[in-house]
């Protein structure tokens, strides 16, 4: 990278994050002042305050403009969503994990103005007001998580459409959606029309917000000394004259478009997913290709540009978080991530000479944001899947890798058009999304171990002695395996309708209290439908619960079943006071739970065949229910750090964990149960029917010895392709280093499953002597510095 | 085979040892292998090394990754310990990864009758061959027998073309003179069918094992040879003209 950008990203990665109270006090003022209007209104007429007052800053050297808040890291904060206590600033300021600087001012500007405005008003005050008993003891315990609670439903991903259209366009779009009202026949016409209405207010707003960085850039233009920053200067104010007003014409503009809409979505609301390009590769290839072709853009200028692209994602952390979503997302990761790869709507290849470029820029920029993923098809090249497994190896674990063809699987099943499926990618951590089209809403976490627990307590929470669930019975009564299967289901189903119950009614207040309007704008079908993101505007609207810790409850109900049902090892009083006593004076029981009990990841069909009927009955209960937007549920397998949190709340169970250990994460085996190497692994982790998924989780963890060379970048992508000929939808790899391995030596239990290369030969770290752990160390510490 | 650090102190394993074997969570020579310990041992610290395994048993364990050996254009190794001492196990697994076409290579010492050879040739795809020292004097020395059966095996596969890469452990002090390493590189080349050579630099993962079975290890002090010694190595063989990599 040059100087400009080796500058940019070092600022970028030392700037402190911090709260910036900018945008609460513009929208508390705004909401003071606010009249009788629709809420779509409302919610435009903020918009527009933000976008027209709030502080433009062109940092020094850069090429593309505009940040979220006042400076880079300098974050926002939305309390008609979630009204941050002087409690909450001070563990946002204090904390050991993603803090948050509060300085004095914006600690007194939160007691003086935006406390006393907004408590008890916030949306997360309203939600929770609205819970019933059940949700609110369900929550308590750890049961699910609520997505919505401090943030906005978000979740969505953009397609090509700004690269055509300006928001001049959009508006003649939105004018000729209101001329079609039928004010005679339809009663819902007002409604829409207020909607379309607040729609126009927000693209003026965007339009108004790029002009303003237009004339700041000529401000600083004016004033620079240096002939060639003054040149940029003045090349950039033309730019944000020009788009997203109108369509981008090079690549340059391309870039900065989105990059004001990524600003707009962000701002507008605190989204989840922040908000996401998508398929970069595909959007910007004609703008590459157009440049090359006229002499305004070289192969080095696009990869700058890209670059500074970059760092201005990287400046934006994930809004604040407090509670229990700081626990189920612990991150500064705002999870917009970029695709590249993947297939285009007529079903071709989509690698092009951009996609490489891209891969590129994610080698040598070495940021965690934006997180990036390549969308491998069948039709896509070797030399693509090649190319991201030599950035993989470098062992800061992107790109992830996705199955795109799989991926298309899951967008038709859901009932998209081939073509929409095709535009899709995933996005998030791992969810399947068409892209421009969907609102793919995650609603929350569910501790599918829990659900056991409480099953094998009768009805009971045993680390509160809360009545959550329901009384299926005593399993010491229980006279089959059967029994256990039919009591889990039901209480899956009590918690699942608890949880569904709850989201009917949060979603329907996001529909009544905080319409998207901008956000509307450039999601399909919103315009032509007249009806907002959060009200079923979209063309697709799918919700999500994302199932936490298949492997930790698949291996707790292979154990119930070897060991009780058919070897009678034990009995089930007998389990069931070791799990009471954490295993305490039952260490002989424990080691049998851990070390003679088939276990998932070993492609062992004993444990995998539980895991498949585990899975299903999650599959069967949660999807195809409907959400209130004329859409329907479906599942995903993900935890982002909520395995930590679940286990947090999770007594001993019956696999052998400890009580307060972290469960399974996504659909990867229980840390340490997989012994048989990383194919049997992906065998046990493609027998579940993943194409029936929104997105599942897989990590594998390899030393850097294993992948050194050409045949270790061969024998990955193997493995990749024999996992996506087998249906898979997602696989991450970890490459680890020697503070790993130290951190294995000295607590192997946690892991097992890690492989080492020796010599010409793989083996499990943990089984080698300490002289050879020792060696291996030695060397890997060679290798960083 | 005893992992004395998974070991939890039950002395379950004292209860049912039909040999007296076991005393004070240790394993002695007296082990009759009748695996009893095997199953009380909730902490996994027993275990037996090598079972009794069906045909078709194995056969199900192959086959569950054939969508590896179909994507990598790999197959199954069959090794040891020496493969062709179960010469008729090996013949009929041969046969059976024939009929489902998966891809088969035998990693042997070649140290067998002609006749097992013979038998077993038309039924692999592909012969690991192992080469240490020319010398037939070194060889009994080292190994305990002649390598003529050895060298006569390779030229008869040679003879019939068949597909061979030849393995050669480089064991400092013992066969990594440049008389020994010269000898072999002449040998090779005169074959002309070998496809590749493959020099595995000793180590010393054995060892370990050894220690957990109760055996001892005979070169506790040898080290690895260095990758500096291991290059000339290369470069020697490469000069007769043969595809060299190290390790594989």
């Amino acid at each position: 990278m040059n100087d400009r950008v080796a500058r940019l990203r070092k600022e970028s990665l030392e700037a402190i994050p911090s709260i910036s109270t900018e945008r609460a006090e513009l929208i508390t003022e705004f909401y003071q002042k606010a009249g009788t209007v629709s809420a779509p209104m409302r919610r435009a007429l903020a918009f527009k305050h933000l976008m027209e007052n709030k502080t433009i800053c062109i940092n020094e050297g850069e090429l593309i403009v505009g940040e979220r808040g006042p400076a880079p890291k300098a974050t926002p904060t939305y309390p008609e969503l979630c009204c941050h206590s002087l409690q909450d600033l001070d563990i946002l300021n204090s904390r050991e994990k993603i803090p948050f600087a509060v300085s004095p001012e914006a600690r007194a500007v939160y007691e003086e103005k935006i406390i006393p405005f907004w408590q008890g008003k916030s949306m997360r005050d309203l939600i929770f007001a609205e819970m019933a008993p059940e949700w609110k003891a369900a929550y308590k315990s750890g049961i699910f998580t609520e997505f919505m609670e401090q943030r906005a439903p978000g979740h969505t991903v953009l397609d090509d459409k700004i690269y055509q259209k300006g928001f001049l366009d959009f508006k003649e779009d939105i004018k000729k959606s209101m001329e079609s009202l039928d004010f005679l026949n339809d009663s819902d016409a007002y409604n829409k029309m207020e909607e379309l209405k607040a729609m126009d207010i927000c693209a003026d707003a965007i339009i108004r917000f790029a002009e303003r960085h237009g004339e700041k850039a000529q401000e600083l233009a004016q004033a620079e000394q240096d002939p060639i920053r003054k040149g940029e200067l003045e090349k950039i104010a033309e730019i944000c004259l020009r788009v997203p007003a109108h369509p981008p014409q090079t690549f340059w503009e391309a870039l900065q478009a989105y990059w004001f809409v990524h600003l707009g979505v962000i701002t507008e609301l605190n989204t989840w997913d922040a908000f996401n390009p998508g398929r970069l590769d595909q959007h910007l290839y004609p703008f590459y290709k157009k440049g090359l072709a006229d002499g305004t853009l070289t192969h080095e200028s696009a990869e700058e540009l890209l670059q500074c692209f970059w760092v201005k994602f990287n400046n934006q952390p994930a809004p604040p978080k407090v509670g229990v979503t700081a626990e189920e997302s612990g991150t500064y990761t705002d999870f917009a991530n970029i695709n590249t790869g993947g297939l285009r709507a007529d079903g071709s290849d989509g690698v092009n000479d951009v996609t490489y470029l891209v891969l590129d820029v994610i080698d040598e920029m070495v940021l965690l944001q934006p997180s990036s993923n390549i969308q491998l098809s069948k039709k896509n090249p070797d030399r693509f899947l090649k190319r991201a497994c030599k950035i993989i190896r470098k062992g800061w674990g992107q790109p992830s890798i996705f199955n795109a063809d799989t991926v298309v699987e899951e967008l038709l099943r859901q009932g998209k058009s081939i073509e929409d499926a095709r535009n899709g990618g995933t996005s998030g951590c791992v969810e399947t999304g068409a892209f421009g089209k969907e609102s793919y809403i995650l609603t929350g976490y569910l501790n599918l171990v829990k659900i056991l627990e409480v099953t094998l307590n009768n009805g009971l929470d045993p680390r509160t002695g809360e009545k959550i669930g329901l009384e299926t019975g005593d399993p010491v009564g229980f006279s089959s395996f059967a029994d256990l299967m039919a009591a889990f289901r039901r209480q899956l189903k009590h918690f699942v309708d608890i949880k569904i119950k709850g989201n009917n009614i949060i979603e329907r207040m996001y529909a009544a209290y905080m319409p998207a309007p901008f956000l509307s704008i450039i999601i399909d079908d919103c315009i032509a439908k007249g009806k907002d993101y959060n009200d079923g505007g979209a063309r697709y609207n799918t919700n999500y619960i994302q199932g936490v810790g298949l492997g930790s409850l698949t291996d707790a109900v292979s154990a119930i079943k070897f060991h009780v049902f058919d070897e009678h090892n034990l009995t089930m009083a007998e389990l069931l006071a070791a799990l009471r006593d954490n295993f305490s004076g039952h260490e002989k029981t424990r080691r049998l739970l851990l070390n003679k009990t088939p276990k998932f990841g070993n492609d062992d069909d004993y444990a995998d065949d539980v895991m498949m009927d585990l899975f299903n009955a999650f599959h069967d209960e949660v999807s195809g229910r409907k959400n209130t937007k004329g859409g329907r549920y479906y599942i995903n397998l993900l935890p982002t750090t909520c395995h930590v949190y679940f286990g947090s709340v999770t007594g001993a169970t019956p696999d052998g964990r400890k009580a307060w250990q972290p469960l399974s994460e996504g659909i990867s085996p229980v840390q340490g149960a997989d012994r048989h190497g990383p194919t049997a692994v992906i065998k046990s982790a493609a027998k579940m029917d993943h194409a029936r998924t929104g997105g599942t989780l897989l990590n594998q963890k390899f030393t850097p010895q294993v992948l050194e060379g050409e045949e270790g970048i061969d024998n990955l992508a193997h493995l990749v392709r024999s996992y996506f000929k087998l249906g898979g939808h997602h696989i991450q790899f970890n490459v680890v280093d020697a503070a790993t391995l130290k951190a294995a030596q000295s607590n192997p239990e946690q892991y097992r499953d890690l492989i080492v290369r020796v010599a010409g030969y793989s083996d499990y770290f943990c089984d080698l002597s300490k002289a050879l752990q020792d060696e291996i160390i030695a060397r890997t510490e060679h290798k960083s510095f | 085979m005893f992992w004395p650090d998974r070991c939890i102190g039950c002395d379950e394993c004292l209860q049912v040892c039909s040999s007296g074997a076991i005393s004070s969570r240790e394993l002695d020579s007296k082990c009759t292998l009748c695996g009893n310990c095997i199953p009380v041992c909730h902490a996994g610290a027993r275990e037996l090394v090598g079972r009794q395994v069906a045909v078709s048993d194995l056969m199900r364990e192959i086959e569950k990754d054939i969508v590896f050996y179909d994507q990598s254009g790999g197959g199954v190794t069959f090794s040891g310990g020496e493969p062709l001492m179960q010469a008729d196990f090996l013949l009929a697994m041969l046969k059976k990864c024939g009929e489902k076409e998966i891809h088969a290579a035998v990693d042997t010492t070649g140290y067998a009758t002609a006749e097992t050879v013979r038998k077993i040739s038309p039924y692999t795809d592909l012969f690991l061959y192992d080469l240490k020292l020319i010398n037939d004097e070194d060889h009994r020395k080292f190994t305990g027998v002649s390598n003529k059966p050895i060298l006569e095996n390779l030229l008869f596969l040679a003879s019939i073309n068949h597909n061979i890469n030849v393995r050669i452990p480089i064991i400092p002090g013992i066969n990594n003179s440049e008389e020994n390493i010269s000898a072999i590189g002449e040998f090779i080349s005169s074959l002309k069918v070998v496809k590749e050579i493959n020099i595995l630099p000793y180590h010393k993962t054995g060892a370990e094992k050894y220690s957990r079975l109760k055996k001892v290890y005979l070169l506790p002090e040898l080290d690895p040879p260095a990758a500096g010694e291991i290059e000339v190595i290369a470069a020697r063989l490469k000069a007769y003209g043969l595809k060299i990599k190290v390790g594989g």
